[in-house]
């Protein structure tokens, strides 16, 4: 547009560019706040974190000791903690979530399909301190009595996969706070993977239906294989969600620094829980600065998680929009 | 002959385990839902809504007055502030920025955002905030809850708008609206609905989250309605009072942990009422 035009319009035309134009660069200020923001979590993170990233450099990630008097801090445990929980979540949410995701697109009459959804989104919108709250008075005395002596009889058993179940079932651990985490990422994996498995063309399964297989068939290698990049970014967001839960693990772990057996029944410590117990009462200084440093590598982690759940699930988007 | 028999059998099998994967999902939840109420419910009492939180070891009855009014003004100040950000992000997503460079950027780490572990936004704040003031504050708490509500309300906000038919936004046009106009007049009071559904699920997110304040509004045992002072909230206080060793403590945990499962399953069954209304019509 020229500029005699632009003069020549009159003046509440005028005005009514200017708020156009304001209200757009309103609106794009505030998306580009929102991807500022990731930038300056993580910085703000390294420079919180200089002082022990100097001092510790990159042995902080397989340092084992955490002693806050001497000033000599590691993130082994930590970590360790942070990853077998939440492996332990996977091994368990991830089944159960296909089983849920299956049932309630082939398997659910279809006037139960929304209520049974909801019932399960509702899982994922229960605070996470309610669950450790729970976690920790109901699930764990009930656990240590009765499930814990079961599995130490039967898979304990078992050579090599026993050392995992061996030692004192004391309800609190890290198996329970993996067994919590696997309930509050179920509701995150179900709802991906249901969603992903509808956009299944109808044609492919009917086909497959045609030539007469079962509906467990149709779903194993026609639904899955179709969707199966769909189903990897669900589980990644599930990961990513583990990861960084707070207030149940911190709860249920057993908030302590030393670990000395491979038992999934020891009580540990992930970094989320080392935050939570240990920030308040932190002196300023290096203590600070370690845990901050903690958070950063949690976020990380979480972070590169998250990102190749989304890059999956846009392929997966992008697949589905060629095809129709 | 056998094979048939074989592949109904492991169809059955695998039907079966489906069906119980289904109720092992609605187990949890129903027990976790049973417990807290028939513990909670024994915990209401009117003490519960008029005094304030007991100091440790007294026998004296306490309540959670000033942990509710503390997470009731951080709630509402961090929502006031993260909504209109969210919104207005979410038009730029919707209305300018569907194929842009930075639109497509922002809608990528909105997401990311939108699961990344709420105690690093904590420690955030902590970092580029309380640090530098030097104490805790319930301010510290508000900033910190808002960054949570922004991503959730640019979601919503953005899938909502792209619901309302180009039609629409045409017919606008055509009469020679500004797009500012068009947004603020069409679009998005058609998705009015949709924006609140929004916001309602954003508050019930933050209600109940409790790591990110942990590093910012801490807590208080006292009536406080100072925002530069640390502030007693029902999270922290929970937290607090589930892991002491005293019995009526842990029996106010309970009643707060009740409220809270109550008001944020409230509100997502509201959000979801109002959004399945409007889409019916």
């Amino acid at each position: 547009m020229s500029a005699t035009q632009e003069s020549s319009a009159n003046t509440a035309a005028g005005a009514g560019k200017f708020g156009d134009w304001l209200f757009f660069n309103l609106t794009r200020l505030f998306a580009a706040l929102t991807l500022i923001l990731l930038a300056g979590i993580i910085v703000s993170l390294v420079v919180g974190s200089w002082e022990s990233i100097q001092k510790f450099g990159l042995s902080f990630i397989w340092r084992q000791d955490w002693n806050p008097p001497m000033e000599e801090f590691g993130a082994l445990i930590p970590i360790y903690g942070t990853l077998v929980t939440s492996l332990i979540a996977l091994v368990i949410a991830v089944p159960v979530s296909f089983g849920i995701a299956l049932f309630l697109t082939e398997l659910s009459p279809v006037w139960l399909r929304r209520p049974l959804g909801t019932a399960i989104e509702l899982l994922a919108a229960v605070p996470s301190i309610v669950y450790g709250m729970w976690g920790l008075m109901v699930f764990a005395p009930i656990f240590a009595e009765y499930v814990q002596p079961l599995l130490a009889g039967t898979l304990g058993r078992v050579p090599l996969l026993g050392a995992l179940f061996a030692g004192p079932g004391l309800g609190i651990g890290l198996l329970a706070a993996g067994i919590i985490l696997a309930i509050m990422i179920i509701p995150f994996i179900a709802s991906v993977m249901r969603d992903v498995f509808d956009v299944t063309p109808a044609m492919l399964k009917e086909s497959a239906y045609g030539i007469g297989s079962t509906t467990w068939e149709v779903v194993w290698n026609v639904v899955l294989p179709y969707t199966k990049v769909g189903v990897i970014g669900g589980i990644m967001l599930g990961l990513g969600r583990a990861l960084g839960e707070t207030m149940a693990v911190t709860f249920i772990i057993g908030n302590t620094n030393f670990l000395s057996t491979i038992s999934l029944y020891a009580p540990g410590n992930s970094i989320t829980s080392v935050l939570a117990n240990e920030f308040g009462e932190a002196t300023p200084g290096i203590y600070t600065g370690a845990l901050i440093e903690l958070g950063l590598i949690l976020f990380l982690i979480t972070l590169a998680v998250l990102v190749s759940s989304k890059l999956l699930l846009l392929r997966l988007a992008k697949h589905e929009g060629t095809k129709t | 002959m056998e094979l048939l028999i074989r592949r109904k059998f492991a169809n059955k099998v695998a039907l079966t385990l489906s069906m119980l994967a289904m109720g092992f999902g609605l187990f949890w939840l129903a027990w976790i839902l049973l417990t807290t109420f028939e513990l909670g419910i024994a915990g209401i009492s009117l003490d519960l809504f008029t005094k304030m939180t007991p100091p440790p070891g007294a026998g004296e009855p306490g309540g959670l007055l000033n942990a509710i009014v503390g997470s009731a003004i951080m709630v509402s100040l961090a929502t006031a502030l993260g909504t209109p950000i969210g919104i207005l992000a979410g038009v730029y997503l919707a209305e300018y920025g569907r194929h842009t460079w930075l639109g497509n950027s922002t809608r990528f780490i909105n997401d990311i955002l939108l699961s990344a572990p709420s105690i690093v936004i904590g420690l955030f704040i902590y970092a580029v905030y309380v640090a530098k003031v030097g104490n805790f504050s319930g301010i510290s708490g508000v900033f910190a809850l808002a960054l949570i509500v922004i991503p959730v309300v640019v979601a919503t906000t953005e899938n909502m708008l792209k619901l309302v038919p180009d039609t629409l936004r045409e017919a606008a046009f055509a009469l020679g609206a500004p797009k500012s106009t068009v947004i603020l007049k069409v679009t998005l009071k058609a998705s009015t609905t949709g924006v609140i559904t929004g916001i309602l699920l954003a508050v019930a997110r933050i209600a109940g989250e409790t790591a990110p304040l942990l590093f910012t509004a801490l807590s208080n045992q006292f009536w406080s309605l100072n925002l530069n002072e640390p502030m007693a909230n029902l999270p922290v206080t929970i937290f607090k009072f589930a892991m002491s060793p005293f019995k009526e403590w842990q029996q106010i945990a309970w009643a707060g942990v009740f409220l809270i499962t109550l008001g944020v399953l409230g509100l997502n069954i509201v959000a979801r009422i109002l959004f399945r209304q409007k889409h019916k019509n």
